[in-house]
């Protein structure tokens, strides 16, 4: 060996030859690690459970409003084109880009808003009539109006929104949040799915998927546990008929002490987890039950979300079980409420929607900031994309008009932990057809949520199909630093 | 689920342990294929590798020669100069501190290289730096059979290769595993199913030296073989009863199924396997089978007609074929080339395009057409039966004549008469109809639908156009004709000299029975992948696999019969942390069983199992409210099945791909949403509630309760002794045997202290008093308790 291979040996960290060494491996071969060693050291992730940086937000709440609400007529104000009702929407805005099948070869038609706009709070942010609750918060809120995307169908759409891919199989949000910075509470998962079992948009309702909250490639108790609205809020969580929590308690008992017995025997250290395992079980019996049973909210807290929180699977019932759960640090809620996708009759549909979520939307707000929480708490609001300038059906008819899928610009917004509120960013043109100022791709909002719980986008990553996977993917991400406090 | 909890297992999954399947090779020299490529691989090829576009400094690592390649010298500098240390760049580069010059670049976000990492690589250099084709691309080799010293393991032909590396490091196997155990191992792997006691009484009673050999056989002859080497490979090409898209339709795939169960039960060869599934439609004359083989190309998920853009949506499907081919056959990667050269393997997207190209003429719709019936979308086939075919023709000859009576018929009561006769018929025509069986099929259009390289990948940026082929790094594919067809790429796929179909095939194999492949990146097999841990192992089966005829059930035989895997697979603590993952196959595997083995066995032990085989997909009950909380429209309520139809085998469970079946998918069953090669094995408290709480889980412990006492009477020890043997195959020791009995005391006085309990838990059984009960109750929980136990939900 020459003297710089020599040296450099030297240098070597000598932990591995005692690691080596330990494991049994003769001296011959221990001087250098051999190759499976290595791929082991390729394979390893980066940096899961722990933050890569001081976290802004301990957890997060996302409400996705699943069908794509409309935000011309909800966030992104543009009074002008009341003036131009009617008119076909300049080429040199549309740019011949593609659209649905829906509208593909239809004249496109301006179509303004019937809502009106005003601004709120101290800030001044523009907030819409069918929103009074939520008015009330607009200090708390940063709006993003220069949202986009690439997919113009629910289905790409949303998967991409929560995976990071069009392609079903991706790891969701929840679960690259679960997976990188570990679990904060013992007896709850760490991520929690609560999807609204009625809403008030009566056409189109959009399908949800399993994949929405799944954990790909990631393991699978990272995926996203969805507490069901009928039966038991986890599945198979009761005792069967015949079984109560002292049968249960004498079951795991023997189970415990056969497994010990074979543990023993076998010397198989999975049984260790499965004593652990069904023991969580055990505690869930009892946490997930006290987590949905509201009987100790005072009256005034249920009020404040509004007459249906009463109703089980209702947007508001989901959003004061999200407090509880923020309470309780489960990692990442993700609220679904469907019924956006506003086609036609948007206006009276529209209205349903808006106080669906509301009311409810401003109490979870209220109530996180009165127990000192929102502040590190970060709320998401979004849907898939955006809808179009022009109209869908009879734009004539003021009341019954619909709008087309457009993932080129939308509102999303976020409120709590690490954000600034009382802002909106980003511009959208005068027919918010095309996003004129910074523009924000869904791949930056999720860089930007995931740096606010303290994970830098880039690292947090897993090897998969021979690619380093990513919440955002291989192209650019970046986090939107204007919108953080 | 604690925070070192996720880390552990994040570090389990590594192979830290593997270290020493190639302990003995270490001392020998540096292997460019086994020790540096992969490094190279993943810090240096992504800019200095395959992608043309993405090359940065014009050097690329990934071969020698050439004016870009390693060897050359660039302005006095040279990347890797064999033998040279010192005039090497690269070893300057991956050892400076220097941040100006280090390599890999602190912006690319690549791990740096660890000592140990970057001083293989330097002595790699030193000792010439020889490249080497890539193993995995090259055909494999049949090379004799290593020199061992212990003689019991020079027979057939797993074992000289894992006793070679054992032998090396000195590691004693373990010894055959208990009669009792092997007969429970082989039948889940052969059946999905435990043996029966009778199973068990015969083969322990069986003295002769073949009698684990004959038992083998008995297995292959059985049914259930077939369905459960069917399960495997619905995983791999996710077959599934709905479209996966949207407002997720239904549609009828049983007679795929039913057609990948007799095909593993005739022990079809495994290249016509392939050719069938892959172009069975080209064949001249096609069988029904090969018809409903060719299905395979239908499988992927496809959207409803009404808001996607068709020619998008043909472009998606496209890709979804092109995947499912390169996963289950090729174990590559493919889609990465879809909008660019592959980073890591020699890819390009040309030849990505090339491939695209013979599954671009599908003649059907890319979308479908609301819900048709029985979720058909053209082209499909209909499978009557000769007698079916008759009955048809005389209803609509009925029919026919009824309809012409009417219309002449001007008496209101001949009306009325023939109006209800005809309606009559017609609803037997509907049945009849509705009974015959279905299947879509492949087809491609008379006219060849051109393929241009898609730039970036999208639909819409035709590239230039390209002509179906396959990549050059591959064996080259002979055509019949001008334009290479399905048939073609089928048949190039099954020539000998393919370096990867049999291996991936034989690994695949080899996973179902160990847990894991022999190369654990069981979906890939170019560079990014796992380094074989027995690569003779893997060529030498993966040669006789094609030698004997692509013979399945002979490979299965080679491999569930040798040593190792008959050993036992009791370890010591410090075997289980030497390798926790036993890649030395130094004992047998250990693991949990698949979901349908669970619920299966379950089945089984209650008595209910229902065998009927093939045929439409069932349901079982589900929880309340599943389907409603995601779907979009009808069918949004799940209603289960009645009868026996709720206890048929798990395979025949249907597969909603928005929502499958949560006593499936929580215990690591894919979604079938995409080709899954290896399911995760994950140990999670929702698995543990499902276990303790699945309402029919919770049934089939009480009917298998009631059943044993029934066989037994009153003989309390005897009742224990025979309820251990049937939940676990093993007879349980005087002390399990006491600890069941007390537990049984400790059960009666807790329902005799609360009767109402016992009575919630017994009532179904109508006809029972509140003895009866309480003692119902009290076994039920024994059992209950049993079906929960790691005996019960392992493989060992």
């Amino acid at each position: 060996m020459n003297d710089l291979f020599q040296r450099f040996c030297d240098l070597q960290n000598r932990r591995q030859f005692l690691i080596n060494a330990s494991l049994g491996l003769g001296a011959a071969a221990s001087t250098l690690v051999t190759p499976i060693a290595t791929a082991a050291s390729k394979r390893a992730r980066t940096a899961p459970n722990g933050p890569h940086h001081p976290p802004r937000a301990k957890r997060v709440i996302f409400l996705f409003m699943a069908g794509a609400p409309s935000q011309l007529d909800l966030f992104d104000s543009k009074p002008h084109l009341e003036k131009l009702h009617g008119q076909p929407l300049p080429k040199e805005i549309s740019k011949g880009q593609r659209v649905t099948t829906m509208t593909r070869g239809k004249e496109q038609r301006i179509c303004a808003s019937v809502f009106r706009f005003a601004p709120q709070g101290q800030s001044g942010l523009e907030m819409c009539e069918l929103l009074p609750y939520l008015s009330t918060q607009a200090d708390e809120i940063a709006m993003i109006k220069s949202t986009f995307t690439e997919s113009i169908n629910h289905d790409p759409g949303k998967t991409f929104f929560c995976t990071g891919s069009e392609i079903p199989g991706k790891a969701s949000m929840g679960s690259w949040l679960s997976y990188g910075l570990g679990t904060m509470n013992k007896d709850l998962p760490d991520f929690v799915v609560l999807t609204s079992a009625f809403w008030s948009g009566r056409v189109n309702v959009q399908a949800l998927y399993t994949r929405l909250w799944g954990a790909g490639f990631l393991p699978s108790k990272h995926q996203g546990v969805a507490l069901q609205s009928v039966g038991d809020p986890v599945l198979f969580l009761s005792n069967p008929p015949g079984v109560d929590r002292s049968a249960r308690r004498k079951m795991l008992d023997l189970v415990a002490r056969l497994n010990r017995d074979e543990q023993t025997r076998s010397g198989d250290p999975e049984i260790e987890t499965s004593l652990a395992q069904q023991e969580m079980a055990f505690r869930m019996q009892t946490s997930v039950p006290e987590l949905t049973d509201l009987s100790d909210e005072p009256p005034a807290i249920l009020e404040m979300y509004g007459p249906e929180v009463h109703k089980s699977g209702s947007f508001a019932r989901n959003c004061l079980l999200a407090r509880r759960m923020a309470e309780r640090d489960v990692r990442f809620v993700q609220l679904f409420h469907r019924g956006w996708d506003h086609h036609s009759r948007l206006p009276d549909n529209l209205r349903g929607q808006a106080q669906d979520v509301d009311q409810p939307i401003a109490a979870l707000m209220t109530d996180l900031k009165q127990r000192g929480l929102l502040d590190d708490t970060l709320i998401v609001f979004a849907g898939e994309f955006g809808r179009t300038v022009f109209g869908q059906g009879s734009i004539d008819d003021r009341d019954n008009y619909g709008r087309d899928h457009h993932p080129r610009c939308f509102t999303t917004w976020m409120a709590g932990g690490g954000v600034k509120g009382g802002l909106s960013y980003g511009e959208t043109d005068d027919f918010c057809y095309n996003v004129v100022r910074d523009p924000v791709h869904l791949r930056d909002l999720q860089a930007t949520i995931l740096h606010l719980v303290g994970i830098d986008h880039e690292r947090l990553s897993v090897r998969f199909q021979g690619l380093d996977q990513r919440l955002t993917g291989v192209e650019e991400a970046r986090v939107v630093h204007e919108i953080l406090a | 689920m604690s925070a070192s909890n996720a880390l552990s297992l994040a570090a389990g999954r590594s192979v830290l342990l593997g270290v020493f399947l190639v302990a003995a090779a270490a001392a020998e020299d540096v292997s460019f294929n086994r020790d540096v490529r992969p490094l190279l691989a993943d810090r240096c090829f992504p800019c200095h590798g395959p992608n043309d576009a993405d090359r940065q400094a014009r050097l690329r690592l990934d071969v020698p020669g050439g004016n870009q390649g390693a060897y050359r010298t660039r302005r006095g500098v040279t990347a890797i100069k064999p033998g040279d240390l010192e005039g090497s760049e690269l070893w300057y580069r991956i050892t400076s501190d220097d941040e100006l010059v280090a390599m890999p670049p602190r912006d690319s976000h690549k791990k740096p290289l660890t000592a140990e990492e970057a001083a293989l690589i330097g002595r790699w250099i030193q000792e010439g730096a020889e490249y080497q084709d890539f193993w995995a691309f090259v055909p494999p080799r049949k090379s004799p059979p290593p020199k061992i010293g212990h003689p019991a393991w020079r027979e057939g032909i797993v074992d000289p290769y894992v006793m070679a590396n054992l032998e090396a490091l000195t590691i004693v196997p373990k010894k055959v595993a208990d009669k009792r155990t092997l007969i429970r191992r082989v039948s889940f792997d052969l059946t999905g199913l435990p043996p029966t006691l009778e199973e068990i009484d015969r083969f322990l009673e069986d003295q002769s030296p073949s009698a684990y050999e004959e038992l083998v056989e008995r297995l292959f002859e059985s049914p259930a073989y077939g369905e459960h080497m069917a399960r495997y490979w619905a995983d791999l090409v996710r077959l599934a009863d709905t479209n996966g898209m949207h407002k997720d339709f239904p549609r009828d795939f049983s007679e795929y199924r039913s057609w990948l169960i007799r095909s593993f039960n005739d022990n079809l060869p495994f290249d016509d396997f392939v050719k069938y599934q892959l172009a069975g439609d080209l064949y001249p004359d096609p069988t029904t089978d090969q018809l409903v083989a060719s299905g395979f190309n239908r499988l992927h998920l496809i959207i409803d007609r009404g808001t996607a853009l068709p020619e998008e949506s043909h472009h998606k499907n496209v890709l979804d074929r092109v995947q499912a081919f390169g996963t289950a056959f090729l174990g590559l990667t493919v889609q990465c080339a879809q909008c660019h050269d592959h980073k890591y393997d020699p890819i390009r997207q040309r030849d990505y395009y090339q491939i695209y190209a013979f599954f671009n003429n599908f003649d059907g719709d890319p979308e479908t057409d609301g819900a048709p019936r029985r979720g058909m979308q053209p082209p499909f086939i209909t499978l009557e039966t000769p007698e079916q075919k008759e009955r048809m023709a005389k209803l609509k000859a009925d029919e026919a004549q009824l309809a012409e009576a009417l219309a002449a018929s001007t008496a209101e009561q001949r009306t009325a008469e023939l109006e209800k006769k005809l309606s009559v018929v017609r609803s037997a025509t509907e049945r009849l109809a509705a009974s015959i069986p279905v299947a879509m099929v492949m087809k491609d259009r008379a006219e060849v639908r051109p393929t241009h390289v898609l730039q970036r990948g999208a639909y819409d940026a035709p590239g230039e156009p390209v002509e179906r082929g396959t990549p050059a790094f591959l064996p080259p594919m002979r055509k019949k004709d001008d334009t290479a067809t399905r048939m073609d790429l089928a048949e190039w796929l099954v020539v000998p000299e393919h370096p990867l179909t049999a291996r991936v095939a034989v690994n695949r194999f080899w996973q179902q029975l160990f847990g894991h492949g022999l190369v654990e990146t069981s979906e890939d097999f170019g560079a990014q992948g796992e380094w074989p841990s027995h690569p003779d192992l893997l060529d030498a089966l993966a040669v006789r696999f094609v030698e004997s005829g692509w013979d399945v059930k002979q490979l299965m035989r080679d491999i569930v019969c040798s040593k190792t895997y008959r050993q036992s697979s009791d370890a010591s603590p410090a075997e289980y942390t030497r390798d926790p993952q036993n890649r030395l196959l130094a004992r047998a595997p250990r693991y949990r069983l698949d979901a349908e083995m669970i619920r299966d066995q379950f089945l089984l032990l209650s008595g209910k199992l229902n065998r009927s085989m093939y045929g439409l997909s069932v349901k079982p009950p589900q929880p309340p409210g599943l389907w409603e909380a995601v779907s979009m429209a009808q069918p949004n309520t799940y209603v289960a099945d009645k009868g026996n139809a709720i206890y048929r085998r798990s395979f025949y469970t249907h597969w909603r791909r928005a929502i499958p079946p949560p006593q499936m998918t929580l215990l690591n069953a894919p979604s079938r949403e995409f080709c899954t090669a290896r399911r995760e094995r994950t140990n999670t408290p929702l698995q543990a509630l499902l276990l303790m709480n699945e309402p029919e889980f919770f049934n089939a412990a009480r009917s298998c309760a009631l059943k044993t006492l029934d066989e037994v009477g009153g003989d309390e020890a005897k009742a224990v002794r025979r309820l251990y043997e049937k939940v676990t195959s093993q007879v349980p020791d005087p002390a399990q045997i006491r600890r069941l009995q007390e537990a049984l005391t400790d059960f009666r006085a807790f329902y005799a202290a609360d009767p109402a309990l016992a009575s919630a838990l017994t009532a179904d059984w109508k006809e029972a008093d509140a003895h009866q009960r309480l003692e119902l109750a009290a076994w039920t929980m024994v059992t209950h308790s049993l079906f929960n136990i790691e005996l019960a939900k392992v493989k060992r």
